[in-house]
């Protein structure tokens, strides 16, 4: 039997009080927010953080970003992960871009370890926002890890839009990821 | 053995860009998506369910209260979340999010002169049963008004978020309400294909009529569902 799959929709200008309302302060608990490992969370911290810009070179200040990300062992914690999970790690980060003063999104995370099947560190990503009436998903490599270089994801896309899906650290174990929804460097985005 | 998830069905789905919806001309991606096959990192998903949902997060009518009840015509809203394989998904998480009665959101960036109502937020979450069957209680959402073109306004809906098993199966949408006669003017909804549009309108049901209470609409959701070949590893 196949059904029909349901039709996405946007999220809309409002979604903040539903889906990450302890960031923006209402009233409501949030199920994840930027803080994603508690201190006994073994791992590199770091810190990933960007801006998205729309097609005319706009911050936009109402995206959702969301992270799904392996722990520093390179394990995902959920059941189709052979390997067993890192139990305090739950790998999974929300942020909208609407409180902080320059529209950052904000991950306050472990580096996560390398992937199976040769996969360099990296995180998942879902991005929507109003305006877009499906969400997009990219990747978010980061730029010193030596792995990338022979990464099967990477090598997939033409090498001059690569570095669109690559952290710079900009000092303090702080990685820079700007998302620019179209131009010249219009980041990639998948079809998984 | 891990499986992967069926293709997305592109035909039935929105295209970014869809001018008649004004915010999306800036903020659709104009490269082709690139394909990739799923891993590890896309078959796996944060994993939520029944143990975030506390309190009275699946009842809109109670989570915000400060006062008394708040305001608008009770409905239940319930259904299942299925794979596109059939198969019902259990201990899934679904968050809602809407209007209140008057077509208000708490957002503070919702300027619409409508009132806002002091004992309703609008947003709480439930998870699916063993058998995929979800429901939550709230009130129906008004009609709003929004800058999109002259005298536009969206349907009456309510905003839906669930990840499903992975990553793969993320699904952000909207419920509407049948016989709404903004439907048809409305560049969000008519951005869907016309062959799968009427998935997003939910059906009034006397089943799910609590007597005395609430309006019952049914409305089911189906994800990606698993492809019958595990992926080779
Ligand atoms: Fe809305």
């Amino acid at each position: 039997m196949t059904l029909r799959q349901t039709p996405s929709q946007t999220v809309g200008p409002y979604f903040a009080y539903g889906l990450s309302p302890e960031q923006y302060g209402y009233d409501f608990a949030s199920i994840a927010g930027g803080d994603m490992a508690p201190a006994e969370v073994e791992g590199q911290r770091i810190r990933v953080e960007g801006r998205v810009f729309d097609g005319a070179g706009a911050v936009v200040p109402d995206a959702l970003v969301e992270i799904w990300q392996a722990d520093a062992q390179g394990r995902y914690a959920h059941p189709s992960d052979p390997r067993g999970s890192n139990a305090s790690f739950k790998g999974f980060g929300r942020f909208g871009t609407g409180t902080d003063k320059q529209n950052r999104f904000i991950f306050d995370t472990v580096k996560p370890g390398a992937i199976d099947a040769g996969q360099a560190p990296h995180l998942n990503v879902v991005l929507t926002m109003r305006g877009m009436l499906l969400h997009a998903f990219t990747r978010i490599y980061f730029a010193d890890e030596a792995s990338n270089a022979t990464d099967p994801v990477l090598h997939l896309v033409p090498e001059d839009r690569r570095h669109t899906l690559i952290a710079q650290p900009i000092g303090g174990n702080v990685y820079r990821f700007d998302i620019q929804m179209q131009g010249a460097h219009e980041t990639v985005f998948f079809d998984v | 053995m891990t499986e992967t998830y069926r293709a997305r069905d592109w035909a039935g789905q929105p295209a970014y860009l869809s001018p008649d919806y004004k915010s999306t001309p800036l903020r659709s991606p104009t490269r082709p998506l690139i394909a990739l096959p799923q891993s590890l990192s896309e078959i796996t998903g944060p994993v939520f369910g029944a143990e975030v949902v506390t309190g009275d997060d699946a009842d809109l009518t109670r989570n915000g209260r400060r006062n008394g009840e708040p305001l608008g015509e009770r409905i239940v809203v319930t259904g299942r979340v299925l794979g596109d394989d059939g198969k019902p998904l259990p201990n899934t998480l679904l968050e809602v999010w809407q209007a209140n009665a008057c077509g208000r959101y708490v957002h503070k960036a919702d300027q619409h002169d409508a009132p806002l109502d002091p004992n309703f937020l609008g947003s709480g979450r439930c998870a699916t049963d063993s058998n995929g069957v979800y429901k939550f209680m709230t009130v129906k959402p008004g009609a709003y008004p929004w800058g999109n073109h002259h005298n536009a306004w969206r349907p009456q809906h309510i905003h839906f978020s669930l990840f499903g098993p992975s990553f793969a199966t993320r699904l952000v949408t909207q419920m509407y309400f049948p016989g709404d006669p903004l439907l048809p003017l409305d560049p969000i909804f008519l951005a869907t294909p016309a062959a799968t549009r009427n998935l997003l309108i939910a059906a009034f049901t006397l089943d799910a009529t609590e007597p005395g209470y609430a309006l019952g609409y049914r409305f089911d959701i189906v994800l990606r569902g698993r492809n019958a070949t595990p992926m080779e590893a």
